[in-house]
């Protein structure tokens, strides 16, 4: 790890002014992304800001038709909390697969999707549910926010505080987890609610998280899991690399839309 | 008072070691702290092959904490010597193996992806890699190439000038001319092309040293992390001369795991110790993994055609292989063995084949240096046999098992036509006991049942053998070693009966601190807690050749059994003496002395008292003292052997695949621990599974770049991998050593993989596929096998 200040805010607006201040800070939530990258000398911030320990940022409330889930809120939480299990059981599922229990126990919903890997699993939720994102500047829709590979629309200074998930008729998350890393190499989220019918897909694509249209336009006509069965989307944009290629990958979008939408039933 | 009924061998005794392991009170060379100590940080080639034109080193010394910077050049003008290959094979014009040098630092050229170019030392670890970044180094990039398929044909880019066409060796064993009128003779001729993936072993514990120098006395001393500290010792003063071998002291202390890749003495401990006297403080280096999966020696790495030549009776006429062996950039202590007497040695399985043929190029690739890992050449070997035999029985229509048992070796001693003689087994044993276990009788209605589910079930066998207790000394040397294998122990009885043994073998997960005190319990009727075994110090252990190939029992125990004879013997001279009786009439059972016939008896604390005391002993017949030492050189290998059975099951949508059932019966002689020896074997076969179905260390073959520099792309067995292995045990005990061990430690490795990937063809119905089987894998063997299976 290079050197740097190492700040830990009082408070949701103090961690907001310090990182206005500092030069080239970071902001450190659970540190399971951000603390291998130190560790490997791949940053060199001048600033570490921890909001890790904040309560403000770490909840989960449900209002009306819809869950509150906190930046700070750990992955082990999400898969624990009766609310989350009650509305939206496929976000506690797949929180609890997320990593491994120490993992869990760290990586916070808020880290995980302004970090946006290709291979995370939040954000296939998030845009399936579409999720608003709710940062100390405004308020972002899913569709809008992630933008590729590790790229959001967050801008300089901007902390997401909280993630609204709004409740699913029906909903499942099937996730095809790489055999070495246990990121996702495919994963579908399929949900169906007030907002229509989604099918996001995270791990497969080039450009990070993306929907299928023709699955949605498909289950919208007929919520089944043969609706999807032959629907098949392009190998090119999507990943390829040792564990498999975009062929693979392109023909498991199916196997697991399939077989997301049998467990949403 | 504890049972000792509880404790001898043959138990399952609990591992007396495991508590300070498991309460965090091991201590692991990283966990020792010298006085003054500074730390040293390697700075690594980012290329695959690379010239160094220049090395600026200006800027580091000015870094904060930074005490010295040392380059290839620094070692070169001490003198100093290269590291070695401890093995010379030879090629099959007679000419020895072509051996590029191996700097300890680079000189003027880098071969691979982590080679080690200079090492930087501060007072601190994030010091010496922050000053690491400011050394300038001008590399001129030069062509690599990575690919064992390529690295032989012309104009591929020259590792060494020494090896033309990257050939280190062009070997050959067994007969040709009797092989190719084997093949002549058949009936049938079975062909395949195998791949043995290449494997980066991570021991839990990263490698380590401390190194340092005393100028007081001149002596140095290395902790490290190694399975043969004598070993480490005399190469680094023997051969790269860092100091005599009376003035190192090579400790290597509790070790989390080696799998072989701790045999090998390395460029870091080398450079550590060496720099330590110039620095005039000691220097720790601890890999971080990123650097373990660059630098440490990497395993298997084959490429290989095999055809069997059959009768009509399906009897095996013949054999012939043709393997290309990767290296790596540079040959590794023990390398040149592995691919030629450790591989091409067990060619002949558990099979009576009259005539085989093997030639194996040794090449060299800008790779990291292979070397031996947990088998060494005999899981490459049992994944050779037992894949064509395997092939070749369907091909000729015959049950596999069947198959088998038309071609097994049931006649002791067996001579091969490859070196080994194989002293005792019995091969149907095994076989049955591993069929019922496996419940192979209800096999076609599981596979139905699995079908009605749309899911595919395969059933695969491995009869395997290998060779363990390496070696007799004389039988190595012969075959170009550079050294003789036995092992030494001796035991040493204190005043108060209590017992020391110390051991050349060097104990790093094996539990040799519980199995070894089992077997002297059991000889001298005394609690394994009033033993300690005492292993990794050279200045507290006699000459000792270390662990690996599955020999601290065979050999290692073999020398504590001589030992505790000479003492036993010297034990009853001193008995007879105090009970005034003839030595032939003292018996020792139990913990007893008593002379046969009378109530006259001794214990052996009272014994082991006297010895020590010494009154009245007449001092020319009995000297004072209770102290033996015996030096074993084993009579013949050991050849452990036995049956693994594998049953899959594969989801064809997503070519996921289930280990439904795993059977493994061994034959491993006498068991002193069978908890440990089946610990030892779930640990082989979840190895195996990694080999088969999750491994795999590549390069990149434009960049010559580690691809699989990480547990995010290489992928390591974990607990739900493996399912619940189903074990079981024959015995014939091995003939050659007094406890009639065989070994146990690479069995489940080795046995493994061809078990899995012949279930995994039998289930998909094809003829190959290539390890690690990955589901994306299995999906496109399914996805090219449909086509024809749609066409038939
Ligand atoms: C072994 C391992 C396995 C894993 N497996 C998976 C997996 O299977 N699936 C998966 O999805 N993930 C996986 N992860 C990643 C894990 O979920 C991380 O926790 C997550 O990606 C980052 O969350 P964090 O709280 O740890 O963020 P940090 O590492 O602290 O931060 C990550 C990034 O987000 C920024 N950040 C953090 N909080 C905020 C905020 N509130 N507003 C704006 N920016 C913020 C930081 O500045 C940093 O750039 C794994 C991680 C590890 C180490």
């Amino acid at each position: 790890m290079y050197q740097f200040n190492y700040v830990r805010p009082k408070s949701l607006a103090d961690a907001e002014a310090l990182l206005a201040k500092a030069d080239d800070p970071k902001l450190l939530a659970g540190g399971q992304t951000l603390i291998p990258t130190l560790k490997q000398r791949l940053a060199m911030p001048s600033d570490v800001i921890d909001i890790g320990s904040l309560k403000e940022l770490a909840f989960i409330k449900v209002e009306g038709e819809a869950i509150m889930i906190g930046a700070g809120t750990k992955h082990f939480d999400v898969a624990n909390s009766p609310d989350v299990k009650k509305h939206i059981p496929a976000l506690a599922e797949l929180a609890g697969m997320i990593g491994d229990p120490a993992v869990r126990h760290m990586g916070t919903i808020g880290g995980s999707i302004a970090n946006n890997d290709p291979a995370a699993d939040y954000p296939a939720a998030c845009l399936a549910l579409d999720a608003k994102i709710h940062t100390t500047k405004r308020l972002i829709a899913a569709d809008e926010y992630f933008k590729g590979m590790f790229e959001t629309a967050l801008t300089d200074g901007e902390i997401i505080k909280e993630v609204t998930f709004p409740h699913p008729e029906k909903a499942a998350y099937m996730k095809f987890p790489n055999p070495a890393s246990r990121y996702a190499m495919v994963g579908v989220f399929v949900a169906k609610g007030p907002w229509g019918v989604r099918v996001a897909v995270t791990g497969a694509g080039q450009n990070g998280v993306f929907r299928v249209k023709e699955m949605e336009n498909a289950l919208a006509k007929n919520w089944s899991p043969d609706a999807v069965a032959s629907i098949k989307v392009p190998a090119d944009g999507l990943l390829s690399d040792l564990h498999g290629s975009a062929e693979y990958r392109a023909h498991l979008v199916t196997v697991m839309a399939k077989r997301a939408v049998a467990a949403a039933g | 008072m504890s049972d000792l009924s509880e404790q001898g061998v043959g138990k399952p005794v609990r591992r007396k070691e495991d508590f300070r392991f498991i309460t965090g009170n091991g201590h692991y060379t990283d966990d020792i702290s010298r006085p003054h100590q500074t730390h040293g940080y390697f700075l690594r080639s980012p290329h695959a092959h690379a010239k160094i034109r220049s090395i600026d080193t200006k800027a580091v010394l000015a870094a904060p904490g930074v005490l010295a910077i040392f380059t290839g050049k620094d070692i070169a003008a001490d003198k100093l010597g290269g590291l070695i290959c401890g093995w010379t094979v030879h090629s099959k014009d007679g000419s020895a193996m072509k051996v590029g040098p191996h700097p300890v630092l680079a000189l003027d050229t880098v071969r691979y992806v982590g080679d080690h170019v200079a090492l930087v030392v501060a007072e601190t670890h994030e010091e010496a890699k922050s000053a690491a970044e400011l050394i300038e180094v001008d590399y001129e990039e030069l062509p690599a190439i990575v690919s064992l398929a390529d690295c032989e044909k012309p104009g591929a880019p020259q590792v060494h000038p020494e090896a033309p066409h990257n050939i280190c060796f062009e070997w050959e064993l067994g007969n040709k001319a009797e092989t190719e009128a084997a093949f002549a003779r058949a009936t049938k001729v079975v062909k395949i092309d195998l791949v043995n993936n290449r494997l980066i072993p991570n021991a839990m514990e990263p490698r380590a040293a401390i190194g340092e120098y005393d100028k007081g006395t001149g002596g140095y001393t290395l902790h490290t992390t190694s399975q043969n500290p004598h070993v480490a010792r005399l190469v680094l003063s023997a051969f790269v001369g860092v100091a005599p071998e009376h003035k190192l002291r090579v400790i290597a202390p509790d070790v989390g795991g080696g799998f072989g890749s701790k045999i090998f003495i390395y460029a870091e401990e080398t450079a550590c110790v060496w720099a330590a006297a110039k620095v005039g403080r000691p220097i720790k280096w601890t890999a971080e993994r990123s650097e373990s999966f660059m630098s440490d020696a990497h395993g298997r790495d084959h490429l290989s055609h095999a055809e069997l030549a059959l009768d009509a009776n399906g009897k095996i006429l013949g054999l012939r292989v043709k393997t290309i062996a990767n290296l790596g950039a540079y040959l590794s202590t023990f390398s040149a063995a592995v691919p030629t007497y450790l591989y091409g040695t067990l060619l002949s399985g558990q099979y009576d084949i009259p005539a085989i043929y093997v030639e194996v190029d040794g090449v060299y690739t800008h790779t990291a240096p292979v070397d031996a890992y947990r088998g060494a050449g005999r899981p490459e070997a049992t994944f050779l046999i037992e894949r064509i035999v395997e092939t070749a029985a369907r091909e000729t229509g015959l049950d596999p098992a069947e198959f088998r048992r038309r071609n097994f070796i049931r006649a002791f001693p067996h001579q091969t036509p490859v070196i080994m003689n194989y002293d005792a087994g019995n091969y149907d044993a095994s076989l049955d006991k591993a069929m019922e276990i496996a419940d192979v009788k209800g096999f076609a209605v599981r596979k139905a049942e699995a079908a009605r589910r749309g899911k595919l079930r395969g059933l695969g066998y491995s009869t395997y053998i290998e060779a363990c207790g390496i070696a007799p000394s004389a039988a190595v040397g012969s075959l170009g070693a550079g050294v003789g294998l036995w092992e030494s122990a001796e035991v040493r009885v204190n005043p108060t009966g209590n017992v020391e043994v110390l051991t050349g073998s060097h104990s790093h997960g094996q539990g040799h601190e519980t199995t070894f005190a089992q077997l002297v319990s059991s000889r001298l009727g005394i609690p394994i807690d009033q033993i300690e075994i005492v292993h990794g110090d050279t200045d507290k252990v006699q000459f000792g050749m270390g662990t690996y190939g599955s020999r601290s029992g065979a050999v290692g125990m073999s020398a504590i059994v001589k030992a505790l004879d000479k003492v036993e013997a010297k034990a009853k001279k001193i008995a007879a003496h105090l009970m005034e009786a003839a030595v032939e009439d003292v018996v020792f059972q139990e913990g007893r002395f008593t002379v046969q016939g009378t109530d006259k008896s001794l214990a052996w604390a009272e014994v082991t008292l006297a010895a020590y005391t010494a009154h009245g002993f007449p001092s020319s017949e009995i000297e004072p003292g209770l102290k033996e030492t015996s030096f074993y050189d084993p009579s013949n290998f050991t050849f452990p052997a036995g049956c693994h059975i594998c049953e899959v099951e594969i989801d064809p949508e997503t070519g996921v695949l289930d280990i439904a059932n795993f059977v493994a019966v061994d034959d491993f002689g006498t068991i002193i621990n069978p908890m440990i020896v089946e610990g030892q074997v779930h640990g082989g076969i979840a190895q195996g599974v990694g080999q088969a179905l999750l491994e795999l260390g590549v390069y990149d073959n434009d960049s010559g770049q580690l691809v699989t520099g990480s547990f995010m792309d290489y992928c390591m067995p974990r607990a739900d991998n493996v399912p619940s292995f189903r074990l079981g045990f024959t015995k014939t005990e091995c003939p050659s050593n007094p406890l009639g061990m065989k070994g146990c430690g690479e069995a489940g490795a080795i046995a493994s993989p061809p078990a899995i990937i012949n279930a995994i063809t039998d289930a998909l119905g094809i003829r190959d596929i290539e390890m690690p089987a990955t589901p994306a894998r299995i999906w496109k063997a399914i996805q090219s096998s449909r086509p024809r299976a749609a066409a038939e």
